[in-house]
């Protein structure tokens, strides 16, 4: 099955670790040092209390689908997903490398990276094996 | 403090347009605000607010004021919350006549969604500067298969089915079959909804609204000047707004804000979702009624698929007829936001001039929702609970 190719994501100031570990294989979760709690996406102020008080910590990779859908209409088509990851935060992501037919809400999933057209690797997922 | 009773809705236009090729957008708000203008039986020079959204083009309302010539204004506002600004326009209206800041605002919506040939559901859109916009556009978020998103967890969630979704829409068409402006007139059957071209799963073309250009318009009013017009006033009962959002990653899609701005709007007013006489629901998606309703109370939640099945919207037939100009799913969604012919129909309601075949007998309340944005991630809801003048 055609892959959907993944625009390269706008940078900014605010994500440039986010992505440079992205390139290094790792998915750099957001968590505010004031209260201990994981958030998504990454920013630089912790959206619990406001503060910059906030770290980069690795995530295990592994999730589950939270929800999905198979956008049919597209060419090729591609599987658009929420995915709950272990450390507890659902973030966005494509589920790629299987038989769209078989997705499916609560399959667990793990964390690939897919390099997009400038060379930037972004962070998708697939079944787990 | 309250807005209960402080202003009326005097004056609607929709414009009967479908395909605006030969008007500019501009063009097509200062129709449809000519157009409520005379079914208020006002003049323009009495406007002194005017409120409109991300529709408008130019710099706010700016561009707008100038086109219309409008000369005597004191109070704007151009929150843009999406699709659902104009029923929130109503209770910033009506706040603002209540504090003296206006008397006679003017609310206005068009655009060429059509014509423009854009792919409002199925291209992804980018937000350019926000924020999330790297870790969620690259992924390919469209319109449909983010409520599509939601509508998978729901069904997962409380076993709702295609089947209950498309009970909405053939609601929807029952309505639209006496709407000579709707663009989908043909009754359908369930059958019909769960047969056609899946979009994004489990999001059929018949689950999802039309794509249309026009617009609509509607003058609210103080109680002062709604009493010395020769015209049937619609009284602001209440109403509340509410932003659901991604809750920095705790995501929630089975629940809309409607959750949180019905209550307020039904607490202002004084009434029970039990008390409306008809709905107008934003109807963007079968999904988006079905939560809606939901969170509104109209039943338990995950019940709403239950709720909506067997006819239970359609007017004469249902116990809560609900768009019956055949709402976004198949009278028209202009420039891709449905929040003011909501309004709309519920006034036509409550002014006993809904089509015969629709019209609710003696409609005393009815509320009238809307959604902006994407349904349950970067949402705005708002609610308006409205009355006969006597209410």
């Amino acid at each position: 099955m055609s892959q959907r190719n993944i625009p390269s994501p706008p940078m900014s100031v605010e994500n440039e670790a986010f992505w440079a570990a992205a390139n290094e294989g790792k998915l750099m979760i957001p968590r505010c040092k004031d209260t201990g709690q994981f958030f998504w996406y990454p920013r630089n102020l912790s959206p619990f209390t406001l503060s910059n008080n906030v770290e980069l910590v690795e995530a295990s990779g592994k999730g589950t689908i939270y929800t999905y859908s198979v956008m049919r209409r597209a060419d090729p088509q591609y599987v658009i997903a929420y995915v709950t990851l272990e450390e507890g935060i659902t973030m966005m992501t494509n589920i790629v490398d299987c038989d769209y037919d078989t997705v499916a809400v609560g399959q667990a999933v793990e964390l690939d990276f897919y390099e997009t057209e400038n060379g930037q690797k972004v962070p998708v997922f697939k079944p787990a094996g | 403090m309250s807005i209960k009773g402080k202003a009326y809705i005097a004056g609607i236009y929709e414009h009967p347009t479908r395909k605006a090729t030969d008007l500019s957008v501009a063009q097509l708000h200062g129709e449809v605000a000519a157009g409520a203008i005379a079914d208020a039986g006002i003049s323009k020079e009495d406007i002194d607010g005017y409120f409109c959204a991300g529709d408008a083009p130019g710099l706010g309302p700016l561009s707008m004021v100038e086109y219309m010539g409008l000369r005597n204004l004191r109070h704007l506002d151009a929150t843009d919350v999406g699709g659902s600004s104009y029923v929130l326009h109503i209770g910033h209206a009506a706040a603002a006549i209540a504090m003296g800041k206006c008397n006679i605002a003017l609310v206005t919506l068009a655009g060429r969604p059509r014509s423009e040939g854009m792919a409002t559901g199925t291209q992804p859109r980018n937000y350019g500067a926000a924020p999330d916009v790297p870790f969620e556009f690259i992924y390919g978020p469209t319109v449909v298969n983010m409520y599509a998103m939601a509508a998978n967890r729901h069904m997962h969630e409380y076993g709702t089915t295609s089947e209950q979704m498309a009970w909405i829409k053939v609601a929807a068409s029952h309505h639209a079959q006496h709407n000579p402006h709707a663009m989908l007139r043909d009754v359908v059957t369930v059958e019909d909804v769960v047969n056609s071209p899946m979009i994004a799963d489990p999001l059929h073309r018949n689950d999802c609204c039309v794509i249309s250009d026009g617009g609509g318009a509607f003058i609210v009013v103080s109680p002062e000047v709604a009493k010395s017009l020769d015209r049937d006033c619609v009284k602001v009962l209440g109403h509340g707004e509410a932003p659901k959002h991604l809750n920095s990653g705790q995501v929630d899609l089975t629940f809309t804000g409607a959750r949180w701005s019905g209550p307020i709007a039904f607490e202002e007013a004084g009434v029970t979702p039990a008390d409306m006489d008809y709905a107008s629901i934003y109807d963007s998606f079968t999904i988006t009624v079905l939560e809606t309703l939901e969170d509104l109370g109209f039943c338990e939640v995950g019940q709403g698929g239950k709720f909506v099945s067997d006819g239970n919207l359609i007017a004469g037939e249902g116990k809560l007829p609900f768009n019956t100009d055949g709402g976004g799913l198949c009278s028209n969604h202009p420039i891709n936001r449905g929040g003011l012919t909501k309004v709309l129909e519920a006034v036509r309601q409550l002014r006993d001039e809904a089509h015969p075949a629709v019209q609710v007998k003696d409609c005393q309340l009815a509320l009238a929702h809307g959604t902006g944005g994407s349904i349950g991630t970067r949402m705005g809801s708002s609610t308006v609970i409205l009355g006969r003048a006597d209410a």
